[in-house]
């Protein structure tokens, strides 16, 4: 029983904390909508089709001329704001979730090669994060994205915004990826396990990836899930700031920047949700993140 | 006086109430060290803890009296406990390095500590501090006082913990583990100091310690703890001379004399596997003997690491760790390294397999030259028939990893079985080998207690087929019994499979239990080598007299 109940520690934790079960539900909503929003949501914002001028500015269904049929209201558009939040989380997820990807895999490789050879590659590897760190992630998307607007010809410019995008975001975050990565890797290199693998003659990736990542996987994980907060952030500033997606495929961030014409003028709604969406999100997964460190740290307990 | 009686102290747990230590009973008379002596987990800081009113939370005292004197020490409020803390009962622990605040100078603890404990001027406090430090035994006190606790050396260090936990006048002293952190000679100074302590200023002492030896030297009177428990109590010499309980017996036939070679330890086998599982191992290892009896000989082996860098312009001299030594490790023989911390043992060990570089002399592997360092190509076949077991065996082994995948990992790497199948089934008649249960190779390393993590780790290094075997302090971090255990076990593998060990240690008794020949290493020189029992028997450098004088010894007659 003891056994059992240690193996599962971190679930043992999980269903006596309030706040990580709250948060995980309000996430699992989230992305559960987000990835089946063309079957749920109430129309297609992407899809000039699917909705009519003629039903704008209605504000949500517990106000004053309302049309019940869209829950929280319709932009200036007439898109129900439920579908281009679920529409527009989508977009931010799939933005966040590949940036992140590339982020961890660029950053813990180097990072476990920074700290396994140490030395003039660690140094190297270290300065170029140093000065990546100095970059604001805004100046790293405005450069990636004047580099693309230059060499990319216009035909796929379009098409290609995403893609910029995930990669500035990436850009920016892998530094701690790298450093992190780094640090956990110098503490196991000291350990006796790694010097018998080295002894043993085994090949470093073998040792860096079989041996090594295994174990410094705990910190890394709880960087994923900060970071994928700070992904979606900074996707959303990105594209408040106008860098980022167009308002024809809106994600949350292009949301807001589009309520931003109504905060003056009555309308609320239309720049209130998506923003309160947005945090909702980024702070459920930021308590996660917590949530997951004071596991894998148990001298936080 | 204290006076400790049916004392138990729970921790509660998910599980119900945990006892760390029950029904436990002592007292200390002022100027008695009261020697606390037991495994890892038996309790003994507990007791301490319990004592001074530091138990960790959310352990509490559940049940029994604990008397200081006529203050019941249960009773009090948090206000009076804390000035009973320091004012009646002090702390000696560990680890000097982290007891002392490391941005204020000995003077300025020194100062604060007396006056919060009295009321006293400045300049009286100082004057005290002085006089204190000098009692204490060191020189130039007025001046030393001014240093900061890096400016001292280890055993200085110590010394100025202890000048704080005596600054207030206690009636008692709460040493846990005070020298366990300590080379020999320092370790003999510190026990002399406690010792005078009690004597002159009539303190008590409760002497907590894992170390069989410092009981002996020091110690009034003693308790054995097991599991919580004080198995036996009485007068040092009664106890640990003539044992009554059976496990004071098994603990005192654990602990390695310094004085004469045993065949073997008398210990019980850990597990009694089946015999028979083992073969399929051991065949395989008798078959590996292509090469015959490997020696290892090392000359002149200089190691130098670069010294932090001072100035910009200039490098500094480097630090010697290794200064030409000269070893010769017979073909299967065992060689024993035997010196204080700091004095390079590890680094000849780390050299030998090329995780470190030597700067001049020559590394023999039988015939062939080994190549240094990172010259040292991933596929050299010194790679395989040296092999090593760590010191620590909760780092040694990868906590990610199944034993079986650990175990089978030089299997395949070196190209020994094909078929996984059949290297699944050689791990675990390994495992029977080294004296654990077969089924273990499901299990991941966690599950294991250090002593068996020791054997699985002996396990790798067999499943190899090495030749040479570098053992690098592999019982220090055991206890006395479970040490005894793993040296049987590596005495038995020696002479079963004729390797040659060398075998690395700080604690000279080990030392002479197993190996044939013994060298003596300080400050990266080799101060002296020779036949062990000549060693031991006759030393001849004057280093070599003084380490084996230090290492605390029980009187011959208590051994049976």
């Amino acid at each position: 029983m003891i056994d059992f109940v240690k193996k599962y520690e971190g679930l043992w934790l999980f269903v006596h904390s309030p706040a990580a079960i709250v948060a995980a539900i309000v996430a699992a909503v989230i992305l559960l909508g987000a990835v089946f929003a063309p079957w749920i949501a109430l129309v297609n914002p992407y899809d000039l089709a699917s909705f009519s001028l003629f039903d704008g500015l209605l504000p949500p269904a517990w106000l004053d001329g309302a049309n019940p049929k869209y829950l929280l209201g319709t932009d200036d558009q007439g898109r129900d704001m439920i579908s281009s939040i679920l529409y527009g989380a989508r977009l931010s997820l799939v933005i966040g979730l590949s940036a992140l990807t590339i982020a961890a895999v660029l950053g813990v490789g180097l990072g476990l090669a920074a700290g396994y050879y140490g030395g003039r590659f660690d140094a190297v590897v270290m300065r170029i994060a140093d000065v990546q760190l100095a970059l604001p992630a805004i100046l790293t998307a405005l450069l990636i994205d004047g580099i693309a607007r230059g060499i990319l010809p216009a035909a796929i410019q379009q098409d290609l915004r995403v893609a910029v995008l995930t990669l500035a975001i990436a850009l920016s975050l892998w530094v701690n990826f790298a450093r992190t990565a780094r640090a956990s890797t110098f503490v196991q290199m000291n350990k006796e396990y790694v010097q018998a693998a080295i002894m043993m003659g085994q090949h470093p990736l073998r040792v860096m990836f079989v041996h090594i990542l295994p174990n410094i996987l705990g910190p890394l994980l709880v960087i994923m899930t900060v970071d994928l907060a700070s992904a979606i952030l900074l996707e959303a500033t990105l594209s408040f700031l106008g860098i980022g997606l167009p308002a024809d495929s809106p994600s949350l961030g292009t949301l807001i920047r589009i309520g931003m014409q109504f905060l003056l003028s009555g309308e609320w709604w239309i720049l209130w949700i998506p923003t309160l969406f947005l945090v909702m999100l980024v702070v459920s997964i930021n308590i996660l993140g917590d949530f997951l460190r004071d596991v894998f740290n148990p001298r936080l307990r | 006086m204290l006076l400790i009686k049916d004392l138990t102290v729970k921790f509660p747990s998910r599980f119900g109430d945990f006892s760390a230590i029950e029904d436990v009973d002592m007292t200390i008379k002022p100027g008695e060290i009261h020697g606390l002596v037991g495994e890892s987990g038996a309790g003994k800081s507990t007791v301490g803890a319990a004592v001074i009113g530091l138990l960790q939370s959310p352990g509490y005292v559940a049940n029994g009296t604990l008397t200081l004197g006529d203050t019941d020490l249960r009773k009090l409020t948090p206000t009076q406990a804390h000035e009973i803390r320091g004012n009646r009962i002090s702390m000696i622990f560990q680890d000097p390095q982290t007891s002392l605040n490391p941005l204020m100078t000995i003077e300025d603890q020194l100062i604060e500590t007396i006056q919060s404990h009295s009321d006293v001027s400045e300049s009286a406090a100082r004057k005290r501090a002085v006089d204190l430090l000098e009692e204490i035994g060191i020189k130039n006190a007025a001046q030393r006082i001014k240093a900061y606790p890096h400016q001292f050396s280890g055993g200085m260090r110590q010394r100025a913990v202890i000048a704080l936990a005596v600054s207030t006048d206690p009636e008692l002293i709460i040493a846990d583990e005070p020298t366990t952190a300590l080379d020999v000679a320092v370790q003999s100074q510190v026990l002399e100091l406690i010792q005078r302590l009690a004597k002159e200023r009539q303190i008590a002492f409760m002497l907590i310690t894992h170390d069989i030896g410092v009981i002996a030297q020091v110690a009034d009177r003693v308790s054995v703890m097991r599991k919580g428990r004080v198995i036996e109590t009485g007068v040092t010499a009664q106890v640990l001379g003539k044992p009554q309980h059976l496990y004071t017996q098994a603990l005192m036939d654990a602990v390695p004399p310094l004085d004469r070679k045993m065949g073997r330890f008398r210990v019980p086998d850990a597990d009694d596997t089946a015999p028979t599982l083992g073969d399929i191992a051991e065949n395989w290892l008798l078959e590996g003997q292509q090469h015959d009896l490997t020696g290892m000989s090392l000359q002149n082996l200089t190691v130098q690491f670069a010294a932090p860098r001072a100035s910009l312009f200039r490098k500094p001299p480097p630090y010697v760790a290794l200064d030409k030594v000269t070893l010769n490790i017979k073909p299967g023989s065992i060689m024993g390294l035997v010196g204080e911390s700091g004095s390079g043992k590890s680094t000849l060990a780390k050299a030998i397999t090329g995780l470190v570089t030597p700067s001049s002399g020559t590394m023999m592997l039988g015939d062939t030259a080994l190549p240094f360092g990172k010259s040292r190509s991933r596929h050299h076949p010194s790679r395989q028939l040296i092999q090593m077991v760590f010191q620590d065996p909760y780092s040694s082994l990868n906590s990610r990893h199944r034993i079986g995948d650990i175990l089978t990992e030089p299997l395949w790497f070196y190209g020994f079985v094909k078929d996984a199948e059949e290297r699944e089934k050689l791990a675990a008649s390994m495992l029977a080998l080294v004296g654990m249960q077969p089924d273990a190779v499901t299990k991941y390393p966690h599950q294991f207690s250090g002593g068996q993590r020791q054997r699985i780790a002996v396990a790798r290094a067999l499943l190899a087929r090495p030749r040479f075997l570098i053992c690098d302090e592999p019982t220090s971090a055991l206890d006395v019994s479970i040490q005894a255990e793993i040296l049987n076990l590596l005495k038995d593998l020696q002479t079963k499979f004729g390797l040659t060990i060398l075998f690395i240690s700080h604690n000279l008794a080990v030392v002479r239990q197993m190996a044939d020949d013994t060298a003596v290493l300080r400050n990266g020189k080799i101060e002296e080598v020779g036949e062990t029992h000549a060693v031991y028997t006759s030393p001849q450098a004057d280093y070599t007299k003084s380490l084996l004088d230090l290492t605390p010894v029980m009187p011959t007659s208590w051994q049976t």
